[in-house]
C-alpha cells in the first residue's frame, strides 16, 4: 500500500495533488519519468508523470485533473488513505544538458509534468524561459513554483482573465522571434497544444520535445497499447518515451487513439457518479 | 500381453466439459474435471511400463506411472505427493501442457488407440488436493542463509522459487505487475486456467517462506547490480519474452488493433470482461480477427466470443497442419464456433474517420517448399486480395525479447535477437551469479518448458550456493 501523506486541491477542485509514500520510486526517479497507479482491487492502471520527488522523505508527487472514473476515484482518496499499487519509475528520463537558452511551455496539468524538467534545465545552467497557460485564471496551477524554476515566466489564459489573453503558442512565437538563439523547446500539455507548439517551432527550426500520455496498461513495453508513430515508425511511449521529438510525432493518430474508449469511459464515470449519489 | 489387452478394454475416460454453446458465453473453466470414479478408471488403463516413455516426454520428469498407480489405488493424496517430487505446479500443468507432444505423445497405448489421459489425471490429483488439503507440505531443508532473487513470477520463476525454498534458501520473487503469476495470470484466460489456482500455487510458496514483491520492475525500480548490493547471492531472470510483435502493415495503429498481450491482459489480469464492475475496458467487437495460429491466438479468439463477438476468425498464413497451437485448443475453438481462415495473410487494415479499424485486406497463400523451420513456406497468390469486415483485430504472432531488463544489466550476453544466452544444462548466463530461463532465453515457448528451465537453473543455483560457480 502506498500512503497519501499530503493532498491538496488546485484549480478550484478540478485538479488534485497527491504526495505519496513510495521510497524506492523516490530514490530512483528522474525528471520526465512516470508511475502507474491503481487505487484499489477493481481499479484501472493509470500512468501519470511525476510532478516532484523527495528522495529524503521517500515521497513522490502526482498532480492530476479529474476527467473520468479513475481520476474521480483517485480524488476521493484522503490524506492517510493509500493507493493499492504504484509502479515505477517508468519511461526514459528527460535528457538534461546545458544548451543555452531554452523555453518550457506547459498547458493545463502538463505544467505539473513540466515543473521538474524546468527545474533541472535551470539547474544544468540553461537560461530558461517559461510559458504556462490555462483556460482561465482559476485553472492555472503551479505559477509560483514555475516562476522559481525558471528565469522568465510568462502566463496566458484563453479568456484573458490573467496574463496574456490567448494561447501559449502566441507567447512562444514572440519569444522565438525575439531570441534567435533558442536551443530547445519543451512543450507539455493537451495534444492540440503540443501539436500547435511543434508546428510553430518547426518553422523556426528549433528542436522541440513533447511528453506523451497515451493509453497504457503495463508500462514496461509488454502490451504495445501506447504505440505512437514517430517519424513514420511505431514506438512505445512507455519505454521509448514518454518524451519524443515533437516534429516527428503523429499527433492526429495519438488523438484518435486516446479516444478509443470514450464511450466506455463515459459509462464507467456515470456508474461511479450514480453510486456516489446513492451514498 | 493378455494383461495389456484386458486393460485396453477400458476406454479413455472423456473429460466432462461445459457445452460449447454455453461456455462460449462465459468465462468459467471449460473442462469440469474427472470424477474420482472416472479418474480411477482412467488410471487403471496405464500398463505401468517398466521403462516408461511418458516420463522421457516430460520436461520435468514426473514419475507418471508412479502417481497414476496411486490414483488407481484410490490414494489421491499419495498421488499429489508423488507429483510434487518433481512438479510444483501440477494444477497448472495438467491444464496447459501440450501433453499430446510430450507424455501422452509417448504413451505406448497411443500406438494402437488412445493414450492414457495423463494431463487429466495430473489435474485431478492437484484439484483433489486443493479441495481437501490432506497432503503433508514437502519438507524443507535447514536454512542455508543464502539469498536468491527471482525476477519474474511466471512458470520458470515459480519453479525456481519452489525448488530453492525446499533446499533451504531465502527466496524473494520480484514481479512487475500488481499480481504474481506472469503469463499464467495476464495471458492464459480464466476459462482455461482459473486465476484462483495460480494464486493458490503462489500462496503455497509463501507458506514455504517465499517472499513476493509485486510492483517491482527490475531494470527500472531496481537493477540486477543493486540486487547484489542488497545482499542477494544469486539472481534468476525469468522475465518472459514480453515484447509484442506486430505485422508492420499499414493501419496497424488504428484503434481496435491490439497485441494479444494487451487484449488478454485487459481481459484476464484487469478483468475487463466484468467492466464496469472492474474499471478497465476492452473493445468488444462484433467481428473479431485474430492473426496467428498458436495457443495465444486460440485464447484470444475464444475470449472474443465470450466478450460477445458474432464472428471470431483465426487468420493464419499456413494450413491447419502447421497450426502451432495444442490440438485441444484448436478443437475447443472450433467447437465454440471460431472460424478458421487458413492460408490467409493480412496486408493492411482500414479505418473510419474516427481512426477505428473497420476492415482488413488479406491475400490468399499456398504452401511452397519447406523453410528453415521445416514447415512448408507460405507463398502469396498474386491478385488474391480480399477484404474481411472487422471491428477488432488481435495480433497474436508471437513475442520478441523485451530489452528493459537486459539493457540495464552489464555482463549479460544476448543473442542476435536480444534473448539472454544461457547454458542449456545449467541455465547459467555469462555473468557470474546470474541465471536465466524460460521465454527470455528460448523465445516464446510453453509453460512446461519454462518450468523445465527453472528446474535446471534451481539445481545449478543450489550447487553454486553450496559449492561455488
Amino acid at each position: 500500500m502506498f500512503k497519501i501523506v499530503k493532498r491538496q486541491e488546485m484549480a478550484q477542485g478540478t485538479v488534485v495533488l497527491n504526495e505519496i509514500e513510495a521510497p524506492l520510486i523516490a530514490a530512483k526517479a528522474k525528471p520526465g519519468q512516470f508511475v502507474i497507479l491503481k487505487a484499489n482491487e477493481t481499479g484501472e492502471r493509470i500512468p501519470l508523470t511525476m510532478a516532484d520527488t523527495d528522495p529524503e522523505k521517500g515521497t513522490i508527487t502526482i498532480i492530476f485533473m479529474i476527467v473520468g472514473k479513475s481520476t474521480a476515484l483517485f480524488a476521493t482518496l484522503k490524506e492517510g488513505d493509500a493507493y493499492m499499487d504504484v509502479i515505477g519509475p517508468l519511461g526514459t528520463p528527460t535528457h538534461i544538458e546545458k544548451l543555452g537558452k531554452v523555453v518550457c511551455v506547459g498547458g493545463g496539468t502538463g505544467v505539473a509534468v513540466l515543473h521538474p524538467i524546468t527545474r533541472a534545465l535551470k539547474g544544468a545552467g540553461n537560461h530558461v524561459f517559461c510559458v504556462i497557460g490555462a483556460r482561465n485564471k482559476d485553472l492555472l496551477i503551479l505559477e509560483e513554483q514555475m516562476r522559481a524554476a525558471s528565469h522568465d515566466l510568462r502566463v496566458c489564459t484563453d479568456d484573458g482573465s490573467y496574463g496574456h489573453h490567448g494561447f501559449v503558442t502566441d507567447v512562444l512565437k514572440s519569444i522565438l522571434t525575439e531570441n534567435n538563439d533558442i536551443k530547445l523547446v519543451v512543450a507539455i500539455g493537451p495534444v492540440p497544444m503540443m501539436k500547435a507548439c511543434s508546428n510553430l517551432t518547426k518553422g523556426f527550426g528549433v528542436k522541440t520535445m513533447v511528453s506523451l500520455n497515451p493509453i497504457m496498461v503495463d508500462g514496461t513495453g509488454m502490451c504495445g497499447g501506447c504505440r505512437v508513430s514517430v517519424g513514420g515508425e511505431t514506438r512505445f511511449a512507455c519505454v521509448d518515451g514518454p518524451e519524443f521529438d515533437g516534429h516527428q510525432v503523429d499527433f492526429d493518430e495519438l488523438a484518435l487513439r486516446l479516444r478509443a474508449y470514450t464511450a466506455d469511459e463515459k459509462e464507467s464515470h456515470a456508474c461511479f457518479l450514480n453510486k456516489a449519489k446513492q451514498g | 500381453m493378455a494383461d495389456t489387452e484386458k486393460k485396453e478394454k477400458t476406454p479413455r475416460q472423456p473429460m466432462p466439459e461445459q457445452p460449447p454453446k454455453v461456455r462460449a458465453k462465459n468465462f468459467d473453466e471449460v473442462p469440469l474435471g474427472l470424477s474420482p470414479e472416472a479418474a480411477v478408471a482412467e488410471a487403471s488403463r496405464c500398463i505401468q511400463c517398466k521403462s516408461p516413455s511418458c516420463v522421457e516426454g516430460c520436461p520435468v520428469r514426473v514419475d507418471i506411472p508412479g502417481f497414476i498407480r496411486l490414483i488407481k489405488d484410490n490414494d489421491f493424496t499419495g498421488a499429489i505427493s508423488k507429483i510434487w517430487e518433481r512438479n510444483g505446479l501440477p494444477a497448472v500443468c495438467g491444464r496447459v501442457c501440450p501433453q499430446e507432444a510430450q507424455c501422452e505423445g509417448k504413451c505406448i497405448l497411443g500406438k494402437k488407440g488412445d493414450p492414457v489421459a495423463i494431463g487429466n489425471l495430473e489435474r485431478f490429483a492437484a484439484d483433489f488436493e486443493r479441495a481437501n488439503r490432506k497432503a503433508p507440505v514437502p519438507a524443507k531443508a535447514p536454512a542455508t542463509g543464502k539469498k536468491v532473487a527471482v525476477v519474474g513470477s511466471g512458470p520458470s520463476g515459480l519453479t525456481v522459487a519452489g525448488d530453492l525454498l525446499l533446499k533451504g534458501h531465502d527466496v524473494t520473487i520480484f514481479e512487475a505487475f500488481h499480481r504474481p503469476g506472469g503469463v499464467l495470470v495476464y495471458g492464459i484466460p480464466e476459462f482455461r486456467l482459473p486465476k484462483e489456482i495460480v494464486f493458490s500455487e503462489v500462496d503455497g510458496l509463501e507458506t514455504l517462506g517465499g517472499k513476493v514483491e509485486t510492483n517491482v520492475v527490475v531494470g527500472r525500480s531496481v537493477t540486477v547490480d543493486e540486487l547484489f548490493e542488497q545482499g542477494y547471492d544469486a539472481v534468476f531472470l525469468g522475465v518472459g519474452a514480453g515484447l509484442p510483435m506486430f505485422l508492420n502493415v499499414p493501419g496497424e495503429n488504428l484503434a481496435g488493433v491490439f497485441s494479444a498481450n494487451e487484449y488478454l491482459t485487459r481481459t484476464n489480469l484487469m478483468k475487463a470482461y466484468r467492466f464496469p464492475e472492474y474499471d478497465t475496458p476492452v473493445i468488444r467487437g462484433k467481428n473479431v480477427v485474430t492473426v496467428g495460429g498458436g495457443n495465444v491466438a486460440m485464447d484470444a479468439a475464444r475470449t472474443a466470443l465470450r466478450l460477445g463477438a458474432e464472428n471470431s476468425y483465426i487468420v493464419y498464413r499456413r494450413s491447419k497442419t502447421e497450426l502451432p497451437a495444442r490440438a485441444a485448443e484448436v478443437h475447443h475453438a472450433e467447437e465454440e464456433g471460431v472460424q478458421f481462415k487458413l492460408l490467409t495473410n493480412p496486408t493492411r487494415f482500414f479505418g473510419d474517420d474516427n481512426g477505428r479499424v473497420i476492415g482488413m485486406e488479406a491475400l490468399q497463400m499456398e504452401l511452397g517448399e519447406p523453410d528453415a523451420s521445416g514447415r512448408r513456406r507460405p507463398v502469396e497468390i498474386k491478385g488474391s486480395e480480399f477484404r474481411i469486415d472487422c471491428d477488432v483485430v488481435i495480433i497474436a504472432i508471437g513475442a520478441g525479447a523485451n530489452p528493459l531488463l537486459t539493457q540495464s544489466t552489464e555482463g549479460l550476453e544476448l543473442n542476435r535477437r536480444g534473448y539472454i544466452v544461457a547454458d542449456e544444462k545449467t541455465g547459467k548466463t555469462t555473468r557470474k551469479g546470474v541465471w536465466a530461463g524460460g521465454d527470455i532465453v528460448t523465445g516464446s515457448a510453453t509453460v512446461i518448458l519454462a518450468m523445465g528451465a527453472g528446474r535446471v537453473a534451481a539445481d545449478s543455483i543450489h550447487d553454486y550456493l553450496t559449492l561455488g560457480w
